[in-house]
């Protein structure tokens, strides 16, 4: 009897214990990702207070044949192109150079740790600053800013990626650096001992060891690099990106909540950008399981 | 294995190899070190020059006559002050928030049976796959619809729930031994007072990796803040603050950089201090 009461007594216990997680996350995002398919049924009233007129698929359909959407797709794809496979790619190098048992280390580990506290908005701020025409630097270097960078149709984006760039590098060598220790040291000692030059070692033995981390590096950036719109907004604003192709998606869901408000559309955005993510995310595993050595 | 070695004579060319490599990877660090290091130096610099000085060709790197005004005029005219202290608030508000419910569900799922335990399991590991982005819409009309908008709270009870807290903790909590439990329980110790007493403590590790992690995202925020606070400078935060300060009237960019140190430099302090559980919380476990 007592047993029974006592079991009850933990099952009240644990359900409420978990309450407040479970309804904050039902209603902060469980909720409004399931909205997001009624909302993108109906057209927005065009003054408030009107009612929103059932518009069915069409409205999704005609969003996403849109040309602005297709900018969009194409700003977030190079984008996520221009920072990703770079990005990995000197965080790997950058890591397996500061894997090593030497004097210093622990000094350049910080360093390179800087970037991924930094914010987005630090970021922008601090090389947008550098961006600007009305300062030395770039002048000094010998790069023409007129018209400036981030009014340059061309180059804006390289800006934008150059941003991104900086703050990834440290995650993506904070990863790596983790990934390294974890691998089994007697295997790198018995190809050692074999014989096998560093390179050889490197090329061998320790890329496909670490694939697991390369994939999950690759996935974490490129998930990141789909959602950036910071440096596009804090830069150059919703109005000019767009004129410059750097109006992501991401950014674009942000205008039609903000600026020029249209759940509708922005439903219609957020759908489509979760689905272009979960693509990519699927992808990345399917080649996963395919190409990456689990069998350590 | 030792014997074998050791009678092996040590070739002189694999020393120099060696050497060679290590010589490398300190050029490798170094120059990652200083492109990385770069930016943050001459935001600094420049954050204590005159307008004059921040225009001048060649640029300078380094400070002749350091402009600290740069820095009251960010705080007094750029009103960070007001932004830097919401900012410390919204993020105490979401970090004690996300940290209690985490603890609490995390501790539910690895020390109960209840009702539906798998369901609820399930849907809260499924909110990991939804980006907050996405989420917006639907949450902007639902915070317009509460008294929270125009409070800090609007900017803050969103986030006062993380499955990956609840994720990390659920481990740290499955890791203790069951012994331990039923000692206390034989103890006449009751669930909550094990949790309290017993539980958290032995977790502290984690629950110090999650707090760091939770910290560096709620400073950083972005989004959430732009949505509500764009035209709420009353409850502005640092980084939305930095925003406003670049698109506003100073005389020289000194003080938009200056203000751009202010909103970095803690995190940079909590790095450094913290920098073991910040790494910890950032590979989460998916790495081996």
């Amino acid at each position: 009897m007592t047993a029974l009461r006592q079991r009850r007594r933990e099952s009240l216990l644990g359900l409420g214990l978990v309450a407040p997680a479970l309804i904050l996350l039902t209603v902060f995002l469980i909720y409004p990702f399931f909205k997001n398919f009624t909302l993108f049924l109906y057209h927005a009233p065009p003054y408030p207070g009107l009612p929103s007129k059932w518009a069915g698929l069409s409205q999704f359909f005609d969003t996403v044949t849109s040309t602005s959407f297709f900018d969009g797709l194409k700003a977030t794809a190079l984008y996520t192109v221009l920072v990703v496979p770079i990005g990995v790619f000197l965080g790997l190098v950058l890591a397996v150079a500061a894997h090593q048992k030497l004097k210093g280390m622990a000094i350049y580990r910080t360093i390179f740790a800087t970037t991924a506290v930094s914010s987005v908005a630090v970021a922008a701020i601090v090389f947008g600053t550098f961006m600007n025409p009305v300062l030395g630097l770039l002048p000094w270097l010998g790069i023409d800013t007129n018209p400036t960078i981030l009014q340059n149709p061309t180059w804006a984006m390289f800006a934008m990626a150059i941003i991104g760039l900086w703050q990834f590098i440290g995650l993506s060598f904070i990863l790596f650096s983790a990934g390294l220790q974890s691998l089994p040291e007697e295997v790198l000692e018995a190809a050692k001992l074999d014989g096998a030059s560093p390179t050889k070692a490197f090329f061998t033995v320790t890329i496909p060891l670490l694939s697991p981390t390369i994939f999950y590096v690759f996935t974490v950036g490129v998930i990141a690099a789909m959602f950036t719109f910071g440096q596009m907004d804090l830069l150059i604003g919703p109005g000019a990106s767009s004129a410059v192709h750097v109006n992501t998606l991401a950014y674009q869901i942000y205008q039609y909540v903000v600026t020029q408000p249209n759940p509708g559309v922005a439903a219609c955005i957020s759908i489509a950008l979760f689905i272009l993510t979960a693509i990519v995310t699927l992808a990345n595993f399917r080649f996963l399981e395919r190409r990456v050595n689990y069998d350590v | 294995m030792t014997s074998d070695l050791a009678m092996r004579p040590v070739p002189q060319p694999k020393r120099s190899r060696a050497r060679r490599s290590k010589l490398a990877s300190y050029l490798v660090l170094t120059l990652g070190a200083i492109v990385v290091l770069f930016p943050l130096y001459m935001a600094i610099v420049s954050s204590l020059l005159t307008p004059v000085q921040i225009g001048q060709q060649p640029p300078l790197f380094y400070p002749p006559s350091p402009q600290w005004k740069n820095y009251g005029s960010a705080f007094v005219d750029g009103h960070l002050d007001t932004y830097l202290w919401n900012s410390v608030l919204q993020t105490l508000e979401i970090v004690v928030g996300s940290v209690l419910t985490s603890l609490f569900a995390a501790f539910a799922f690895a020390t109960f049976e209840f009702p539906f335990k798998k369901i609820i399991w399930a849907l809260i590991l499924a909110t990991l796959l939804i980006p907050f982005e996405v989420t917006i819409v639907t949450n902007y009309q639902t915070i317009s619809s509460t008294h929270l908008l125009g409070s800090m709270w609007a900017l803050t009870v969103p986030f006062m729930a993380s499955a990956v807290g609840i994720f990390l903790l659920r481990q740290a909590f499955m890791a203790i031994p069951g012994e331990i439990r039923e000692a206390t329980i034989l103890d006449g110790c009751g669930p909550m007072r094990y949790f309290w007493r017993v539980a958290v403590p032995l977790v502290r590790p984690q629950l110090a990796a999650f707090t760091v992690i939770a910290v560096l995202g709620a400073w950083n925020q972005y989004l959430w803040p732009l949505l509500l606070t764009s035209n709420d400078e009353a409850h502005r935060t640092l980084q939305i603050g930095l925003k406003t300060l670049n698109s506003g009237t100073f005389e020289g960019y000194g003080v938009v950089l200056a203000g751009a140190v202010i909103a970095s430099v803690p995190m940079l302090i909590l790095m450094v201090v913290f920098n073991r559980q910040l790494v910890r919380s950032l590979t989460g476990g998916a790495i081996k």
